[in-house]
């Protein structure tokens, strides 16, 4: 190995030590902070294939801003996303930054319930206001529950309760159910057999992620069950509700579903998804004026119908916007902020709701069904109300009260 | 369990085997020649898929989109290996299975760049999206049987240009002494570049046959390819034989365990107990066959070399 | 010259990490303690990997297990109440050592290609047993029911003690690792992956070696592990999925395989780099796609080769 000559090694050290310094330093430096701005610290998935979902929510956040001026509460807002990349660790890490770089003052977003479950208890320890706009896992509606978390959701539980209702009501029964294999598929199945009074004829779990379904649908045809209930989000439901078409099933045996036709996954599948059944808080022709509004600017500004996803989003950044103004702006008044989000007093996309004292909303459920849309993408249209005011399975367990 | 159903199944896991046996005879096909392992493959999938949706929304006409698909990844697949593979014939592994790893995060972006992140709505032709009825009462839909008639002509295609043609001879040289194939003035480097297309284009045959079925989105050849890899491990890698023997049996283990595990466990064990064992070792039980064929094979089922 | 030149780099990597906590707290930035904290963790899980991997030339694509087995060694026994570190650390080596021999003892019976697939379906198989187990928490994952605590001594709850916990064993292990592969046993280690019919033929046996080494580090990774989850404070199977062993091999290669300061400067890169990008773009994956193919390509060494002193580990 040749002997580097000194007074080379000595001008490259000199360098590389200048550009660390320099790294460091830019490193270092932050925007300073205006003292009348909130900053809102928004978790959501906006690489990789759930991108889609994430970019929903975004969409939906700036439409709240824009219709606010960029105020929100009367103060100059900063919004500051983060791509959680479907990771627990990483959500982690984002809510860290945006709690002790940016120094928000409140943590919101977050599709998945695992990452809520590692970014929530984060925001709240560090004594900040943490809002889900998804998410909604039992253990932060039970046990876990905490005063400076709320949700402008749903406990994940209670939309596959609603299904269990009406399907329990209407007297079907010999029910097959199938569900991936993961912590979430399990809860709608709980949810579900909760309200579910009549016969399930097998209970199936599917791989997470499986892309084909084929096996599975053979494997009901045999059994003939009368209805079937599935719960496939994402990419999963794409392929499950076109193979179920395609094995020429929708006519025979009626389709029940959450969290599966949705207004995302609608123009991938398009005429395979009609006289599709599922149950939610919320529909883009739920006749609420602020939800006309808000759906309305939705397709006007990005040339699609919102999801509920984008809606629950908007609700966010709304109840954000009361709590501010009731304050007044002044943001060290956490108490007050906390008596005033309590109240709900704001245009919500679903109509006037209560919070329950788990700070998760007291809301109605309807029966949702797929029906031809303007082109040839689907839509879906409210049939009817399943459960009006209804509370979630878990708030007996949460300790507070006011 | 009726007869019909075990039918059906069957067809199901045939089905899938055909599927996984496309994707595995263009990888396996690159590594034994070119003893290049590329996850990128995945990527051509993808593209196939990507095309011949785009082609169909443009052209209205299925068969021409389909064509067209096939030229197309065929296009990318060798544009691919002059511009970014050529370096890495010469390297080890590991390298090749990192660079092909930085071209799968590249092509995934790029797509969605291109066409969105949301899933594309894809359809097939009226005359393959009935049923068929089969023997014995089964009803089984006919673009899926498509697929295992288009699987098995390839399979036989595959089968004639190796072992009958010149093109095959030379590929099999190739695979045993490329010095030497190269010594006796045949151009090593179109070789290598033809066989690379045509693993391409056997991959974007795959693709654009499950644009259909499965949803077409960014990432799609990740979730196929982990399945892929098992499948030409299990076989043996470099022999086209152990990618058709590997891509049957892990098609079947799969769907029968699928459909099978939960109740024949429930004779065994308490319904609850099986209830969560069966889903839990349905998802784990193609990594158990892979490892318990290379405890015993080391080299696979039907290995290229010796 | 060059020996010291690197012991050189070593030291001055460590003193600027010792640094971090007082530069932090003094430009009240904070959040870069937990950055850097996070950095040497996954360092540590690097160095783990680099043993089998750049030393002993085993393309484990299966590594990250041991962090998540690390992890829920801590998680479960912190859920049954026990916290106490000696116990916790204790058996997140004792689990990571025993499922790397099994895993290690089948796996190294094949090699190169057929090696990478077969450690990638372990995996795997961990990753899907972890789902699909309700009992603790499934996919949901686990809240970390309290920290470490080691008798007295140290509370990982403590950010500024936890920093410097993990920079001593960064320490540690990064002499330990000094010293195996400056041994006997690296030496034959470092023989079986340059030429192993040549190293039977002297005697040894690869097998043995190389499980000895697969063993040493997973139940490095593990310990990695274990402070992960203190890290994170909570826990999913996701630190099992095959995607974060590839990110752990990228630390290794983009810092200079089989170099003993590389793995600390690769995962330094590469989460800056991935903090840095993706708060520009959403299309982040993009640029660091390509940058990952270049260096793979044309900075074999890796970014310890650009240092003063790197010597070819020959």
């Amino acid at each position: 190995m040749a002997i580097q000559d000194p007074e080379e090694v000595t001008v490259r050290s000199a360098i590389r030590a200048l550009c660390a310094g320099v790294v460091a330093a830019g490193l270092a430096c932050s925007p300073a902070v205006a003292q009348q701005k909130l900053k809102i610290g928004f978790i959501t998935t906006l690489s990789g294939p759930q991108g889609v979902i994430g970019e929903d929510m975004k969409n939906s956040v700036e439409l709240a801003l824009d219709n606010l001026g960029r105020k929100v509460g009367g103060l100059d807002t900063e919004v500051i996303y983060g791509d959680d990349q479907v990771k627990p660790d990483v959500g982690k890490q984002l809510a860290d930054e945006m709690l002790k770089k940016h120094q928000v003052d409140f943590v919101a977003g977050v599709i998945w319930s695992n990452v809520l479950l590692a970014v929530a208890p984060t925001v709240t320890d560090a004594g900040k206001l943490m809002i889900s706009t998804n998410a909604g896992p039992h253990q932060l509606a039970g046990k876990e529950c905490n005063e400076r978390f709320f949700s402008t959701s749903w406990q994940n539980d209670q939309t596959p309760e609603a299904m269990g209702k009406y399907m329990s009501d209407q007297g079907i029964t010999d029910v097959y159910v199938m569900a991936p294999n993961y912590a979430a598929g399990k809860d709608m199945v709980t949810g579900f057999k909760r309200y579910f009074k009549g016969k399930i004829v097998d209970e199936v779990y599917t791989k997470l992620g499986q892309a084909d379904y084929q096996a599975e649908i053979s494997q009901l045809r045999a059994k003939n069950p009368k209805a079937l209930f599935v719960f496939y989000p994402g990419g999963m439901g794409i392929q499950f509700m076109r193979q179920y078409a395609q094995a020429g099933l929708r006519q025979q045996i009626p389709l029940y579903s959450v969290y599966t036709a949705d207004e995302l996954s609608l123009p991938a599948v398009k005429e395979a998804a009609l006289g599709q059944w599922e149950t939610r808080f919320w529909s883009p022709d739920l006749q609420v004026p602020a939800n006309e509004k808000f759906v309305a600017y939705y397709r006007k500004k990005y040339g699609k119908t919102p999801s509920f996803y984008g809606a629950q989003s908007y609700d966010g950044i709304m109840l954000i916007d009361s709590a501010v103004r009731a304050v007044k702006g002044n943001l060290k008044d956490q108490k007050g902020m906390i008596a005033a989000m309590r109240k709900a007093n704001f245009e919500s996309i679903r109509g006037k709701f209560t919070y329950n004292v788990n700070h998760f909303p007291i809301e109605n459920f309807y029966l949702l069904k797929v029906v031809p849309g303007p082109g040839d993408v689907p839509q879906m249209k409210i049939e009817k109300t399943v459960f009006e005011n209804h509370k979630d399975s878990y708030y007996k367990e949460c300790g507070m009260k006011w | 369990m009726n007869l019909v159903l075990l039918l059906e199944q069957t067809l199901n896991g045939l089905q899938l085997g055909v599927m996984l046996f496309l994707m595995a005879a263009g990888l396996t096909l690159v590594f034994g020649i070119m003893n290049l392992v590329n996850l990128a493959h995945g990527s051509l999938y993808m593209v196939g898929a990507y095309l011949s949706v785009a082609l169909f929304n443009l052209t209205g006409s299925y068969p021409l989109a389909v064509l067209l698909a096939l030229a197309g990844t065929l296009a990318v697949g060798m544009i691919v290996e002059i511009v970014a593979l050529r370096t890495l014939y010469e390297r080890d592994h590991l390298d090749q299975v990192l660079a092909t790893f930085g071209l799968i995060l590249f092509f995934n972006e790029l797509v969605a760049i291109l066409w969105g992140r949301a899933a594309l709505y894809t359809t097939m032709p009226a005359w393959l999206s009935g049923q068929l009825e089969l023997f014995a009462g089964v009803r089984y839909p006919t673009y899926r049987a498509a697929i295992i008639v288009v699987g098995i002509a390839v399979a036989v295609l595959l089968w004639y240009v190796v072992t009958r043609t010149r093109l095959g001879m030379l590929i099999r040289a190739g695979a045993s002494n490329r010095t030497m194939v190269a010594a006796l003035g045949v151009n090593i480097r179109l070789l290598y570049t033809v066989v690379f297309g045509f693993g391409a284009a056997l991959a974007g045959l795959a693709g654009l046959m499950a644009g259909p079925i499965y949803t077409v989105q960014p990432g799609m050849g990740e979730d196929v390819l982990i399945e892929v890899f098992v499948v030409i491990v299990i076989g043996g890698i470099g022999s086209i034989r152990g990618a058709l023997a590997g891509a049957l049996i892990v098609g079947m283990v799969d769907t029968l365990g699928r459909a099978f595990l939960k109740p024949v466990l429930a004779t065994v064990l308490s319904p609850t107990a099986a209830e969560s064992a069966g889903p839990a070792l349905a998802s784990m039980l193609i990594y158990l066959l892979m490892a318990a064929v290379l405890a015993v094979r080391p080299a696979g089922l039907f290995p290229a070399r010796g | 010259m060059h020996a010291h030149a690197r012991t050189l780099t070593i030291a001055v990597v460590l003193a600027a990490l010792a640094a971090v906590p007082p530069l932090a707290a003094l430009l009240g930035q904070p959040f870069y303690l937990d950055l850097f904290r996070r950095i040497m963790i996954f360092a540590i899980a690097a160095l783990s990997l680099n043993l089998i991997l750049g030393y002993g030339g085993l393309v484990s694509f299966g590594h990250a297990a041991y962090l998540g087995i690390g992890a829920y060694a801590v998680g479960i026994l912190a859920h049954h109440g026990i916290h106490n570190g000696f116990l916790q650390f204790g058996a997140a080596i004792v689990a990571s050592a025993a499922v790397a021999l099994v895993i290690g003892a089948v796996s190294i019976r094949t090699s190169g290609v057929y090696f990478i697939m077969i450690t990638l379906a372990f995996t795997q198989m961990l990753f899907y047993l972890g789902i699909s187990v309700g009992e603790y928490g499934g996919d949901d994952g686990m809240r970390l029911a309290g920290r470490t605590r080691f008798a007295g001594l140290l509370d990982l709850r403590d950010a500024t003690p936890f920093y410097y916990f993990v920079l001593a064993i960064l320490a540690a292990f990064l002499y330990l690792v000094h010293r195996l592969v400056n041994s006997r046993f690296g030496m034959v280690l470092r023989a079986t992956k340059s030429n192993e019919a040549r190293t039977r033929a002297i005697g040894f046996s690869p097998y043995l070696y190389k499980l000895a080494a697969f063993v040493i580090a997973g139940a490095m990774c593990g310990v990695a592990g274990a402070l992960f989850v203190n890290q994170t404070a909570y826990l999913t199977p996701a630190f099992m999925n095959w995607t974060r062993s590839g990110e752990i091999m990228f630390m290794v290669i983009l810092g200079g395989m089989s170099t003993l300061i590389g793995p600390v400067l690769g995962a330094a890169a590469l989460l800056l780099l991935e903090d840095l990008l993706q708060s520009w773009t959403q299309h982040w994956q993009l640029i660091l796609g390509p940058i990952l193919v270049l260096v793979v390509l044309f900075a074999k060494r890796g970014l310890a080769g650009l240092l003063p002193g790197a010597a070819r580990n020959e």
